[in-house]
């Protein structure tokens, strides 16, 4: 079990209902246990099929259980499945060291469909994210997914380029373990290749 | 295989509490569970069904909580092991019978889960069931971490059986819904045998009759458990203390507030000052402990979720011993230190903390606060809640509108729980005026429907959905109908619980354990009751609209049953009935006198506006094809074409 920079280490992953987050947190969380760490996943669900937002706060620690909430402006580690949703957890959570990583492929909030608010430019969005802290990727994970033949598995292409940039210290190894317990047998391999896409793409950019 | 039934002890795994709390009661050999789906409590009986066959469990969604106590308690009679999860509103519910099964005690191990959700994460109200536990008058576990949440559970049967009394173990949404590392204990084998024996005393509730009876004689028997149980919880291991032997501050605390509890201390860099008594046994509270730890200082913060019911018990002894252990100063809910509403979380604590202390604290340096909110400006809009595309509620509460908008006479919705609850908001077209608890859309209408005398000519129409017909609309539909109340009452019938996750309810002929069940018939339960019964698609925008017009008119007891299954059922997922697209050479846009009605007042998130070509457009990937929306264009432009099935 590796050190810890820092003990409990702060993920947040958020989306919005239906993409996912909240499988995608469990299965990194059951990496990180595999690997020997505690975890605590806190998770917002019950009203989130219903295309609200969805913030699953993990942590990590050598030690012990932690809150299920992470204290405001404590986040180390954000990995965003929409881009609204990375700011909105920065507002609240960030801080100027917080690794960010954001699927750029945005899902429009029912007010925006309906004419009453505006959705920012993806570009502003990122100019916002990057003058709060110098550790920010964009991927358009939605994209390499639909590639795969199924834009859900955005959500493991974005554990896949976690592990690629080094933000948490898991791999393919506890990932190829940890996903048996959440697939069927036929759905194994095109997860394998998710993780592998999200992986390469953020090691080869 | 459920990985919950793993039989290797030690195993690790990373649990939801609630999962956590099935792990416990498997260990326990638990027989039979029984409850009603409502979050944050649902994955509990869920779990147990999927083992049912492995572990030789009977388990039950019951019609509602209170049936569900009572099957629960009917193995407990019989000999057996039982739990009855269900949220906090179940408990209302239950409660009723909770009281009597607490006077009489049990003889089988038999737990009451009850799942209370602070902040109304996912209910409309905050209510909490603890104080159920002191009102009826039977001990109360709470678990602090996921662990605990397995190990209490299992325990929890071996303290019913020791006292023979009903236990209550109260879990939180961040305890039911979180997840954390959870090792497991064995796997016993089972060999239960049922029966009930009813030949022994009447002063024996073990071998005799089960009543309470003679009620003093009873009550007195319960005191004594009562006493029993304080004396048990004076050295439970699940009550312990962490921090210095004399701390500036004591706090006591229970549930998901001790994890809140312990980031603040590791936060302010606080641990040497201040101590922490963790409590898991919260009613009846130990004296000796309690008194123990109030002597070693003189400032006692306590902090929990929602009422202040650990601060009322702590305050009662304080003052029974203040003359051991002289005056406190408490800070809590009641001087306004902790919140009196909502959830709790670490910053709260940290606030609370900091003050007595004397400790300054800041989540974000002034520097990055000012320029987050900067940088951001206009970057987050807001995500509010919507139905989902091809929601059969989203054209059930438009029909609705419409109807009552024909009707003109500030008719209303009286909403009931379920996903159309939303029905209050302008995805629902803000149809419903007043909800309350489960099946009170029904009483409320049955009661409007009877002031005419008084003037009062607004038709009140309910709505339910098919679970909650069954829940609870039934009485309110006998009152209705024999009181010749004048109400319309629309089921929203979307085959399952599906706000919950698709649980069977008595209209399906499926039950939990996946066995075949008689399906109980909605239709003709109203007939047969004497109302007058119409069902329909409410997919079909024009003839719903109609007949609620004319039902509406009519005197009596309407039903009116608008089928369609929910569109994150199984059977339709991904399936689309419909090809839509809008004809660009029919939408008039901005020029057309609708004023956007498609996307700025029907609100589908398949239906959006094209800011550039000035004109509706279907986004294909969200629309789920269900049709409706060719219907609202008063230009005829949203087109729907039978869809190829895949």
């Amino acid at each position: 079990m590796k050190t810890l920079p820092k003990d409990p280490l702060n993920i947040i992953m958020a989306g919005v209902g239906g993409q996912g987050n909240v499988m995608a947190s469990r299965v990194l969380a059951n990496m990180l246990s595999l690997k020997g760490y505690k975890v605590t996943i806190g998770e917002t669900f019950g009203m989130s099929q219903r295309g609200g937002s969805v913030m699953s706060h993990l942590r990590v620690s050598e030690t012990s259980a932690w809150s299920p909430q992470i204290p405001r402006g404590r986040a180390d580690v954000l990995i965003a499945l929409e881009p609204i949703e990375a700011v909105r957890v920065m507002r609240a959570y960030g801080n100027s060291g917080v690794k960010v990583l954001v699927n750029t492929r945005a899902i429009h909030p029912v007010g925006v469909i309906a004419g009453d608010s505006e959705y920012p430019p993806l570009e502003s969005i990122e100019k916002g994210l990057k003058e709060l802290t110098p550790y920010v990727w964009m991927l358009d994970a939605t994209e390499e997914a639909t590639k795969l033949g199924n834009p859900i598995l955005s959500n493991i292409i974005m554990i896949g380029a976690v592990s690629g940039l080094n933000l948490l210290p898991v791999g393919m190894a506890e990932f190829k373990s940890v996903i048996r317990d959440f697939f069927p047998e036929k759905l194994l391999e095109i997860n394998r290749r998710a993780f592998e896409v999200g992986k390469e793409k953020v090691t080869s950019a | 295989m459920s990985r919950l039934i793993e039989n290797k002890e030690g195993f690790p795994a990373v649990l939801m509490g609630n999962e956590a709390i099935v792990r416990g009661a498997l260990e326990a050999g638990v027989d039979v569970a029984a409850g009603y789906p409502g979050t944050p409590s649902s994955e509990i009986v869920e779990n147990l069904s999927q083992v049912a066959g492995e572990r030789n469990l009977y388990v039950e969604w019951s019609t509602n909580e209170k049936i569900s106590l009572e099957v629960a308690a009917a193995a407990s009679f019989a000999g057996l092991r039982a739990i009855c999860p269900m949220k906090q509103n179940g408990v209302n519910v239950a409660s009723d019978f909770l009281l009597h099964v607490a006077g009489t005690g049990v003889r089988g191990g038999l737990v009451l889960v009850s799942c209370d959700d602070p902040g109304a994460l996912s209910s409309i109200n905050e209510g909490e069931s603890r104080h159920f536990a002191r009102m009826v008058e039977i001990p109360l576990l709470e678990p602090g971490d996921f662990q605990e949440a397995k190990d209490m559970t299992k325990w929890a049967f071996d303290l019913s059986e020791e006292l023979k009394t009903l236990v209550m173990l109260r879990s939180v949404t961040r305890m039911s819904h979180a997840s954390g590392n959870v090792t497991y204990g064995d796997l016993p084998e089972k060999k239960s045998r049922a029966s009930f024996r009813f030949d022994g005393p009447l002063t024996d509730i073990q071998t005799g009759p089960v009543i309470n009876f003679p009620v003093d004689f009873r009550h007195k028997v319960q005191h004594d458990k009562l006493r029993k149980a304080r004396e048990i919880f004076e050295a439970s291991p699940f009550n312990t203390y962490e921090g210095p032997k004399n701390p500036e501050v004591l706090i006591i605390t229970s549930s998901a507030c001790i994890l809140y509890t312990r980031e603040a201390l590791h936060l302010l860099g606080a641990r040497d000052r201040v101590g922490v008594l963790k409590l898991g046994t919260t009613w009846p509270l130990p004296p000796k402990l309690i008194k123990k730890h109030l002597s070693t200082t003189d400032k006692i913060l306590i902090v929990e979720e929602v009422i202040p019911f650990i601060e009322e018990s702590v305050k009662i002894l304080a003052a029974e011993e203040a003359k051991d252990i002289g005056i406190k100063t408490f800070y809590g809910k009641n001087d306004g230190t902790i919140p009196m509403t909502g959830e709790l979380n670490p910053d709260m604590v940290i606030s609370a903390l900091s003050k007595i202390l004397g400790i300054s604290y800041q989540a974000m340096t002034p520097e990055f606060d000012k320029k987050v909110q900067s940088a951001t400006a206009g970057l987050a809009p807001n995500r509010e809640l919507t139905f989902c595309p091809g929601c059969p509620h989203r054209a059930s509460l438009w029909s609705i509108h419409a109807a009552l908008q024909m009707d003109n006479h500030q008719g209303f919705v009286c909403g009931d729980i379920g996903c159309y609850g939303m029905g209050f908001f302008p995805c629902g077209y803000n149809v419903i005026k007043i909800a309350h608890a489960m099946g009170s859309g029904l009483g409320l209408a049955s009661g409007f429907g009877k002031l005419e005398a008084f003037g009062m000519d607004q038709p009140a129409v309910a709505v339910c959905g098919d679970s909650t017909f069954f829940h609870a609309i039934l009485p309110a539909l006998v009152n209705a109908i024999h009181h010749k109340s004048k109400a319309t009452l629309v089921v929203l019938d979307n085959s399952g619980t599906a706000m919950t996750g698709f649980q069977p309810h008595p209209g399906l002929s499926i039950d939990a354990m996946g066995q075949e069940a008689p399906a109980l018939d909605i239709a003709r339960i109203c007939e047969a009751m004497g109302a007058k019964v119409e069902a329909g698609d409410p997919f079909d925008q024009k003839r719903t609209r109609e007949t609620l017009n004319r039902l509406m008119e009519e005197e009596g007891v309407k039903v009116f049953i608008l089928r369609q299954s929910c569109a994150l059922s199984p059977e339709k997922k991904g399936k689309k009935q419909y090809q839509m697209r809008v004809d660009p050479a029919r939408c008039l846009g901005d020029e057309c006198g609708c004023n956007r009605l498609c996307t700025r007042i029907f609100r589908c998130p398949g239906l959006v506006w094209d800011k550039e070509k000035k004109k509706a457009r279907i986004d294909d990937v969200i629309c789920a094809g269900c049709g409706f929306c060719a219907a609202i264009c008063p230009a005829g432009a949203i087109v729907r074409e039978e869809a190829v099935l895949q």
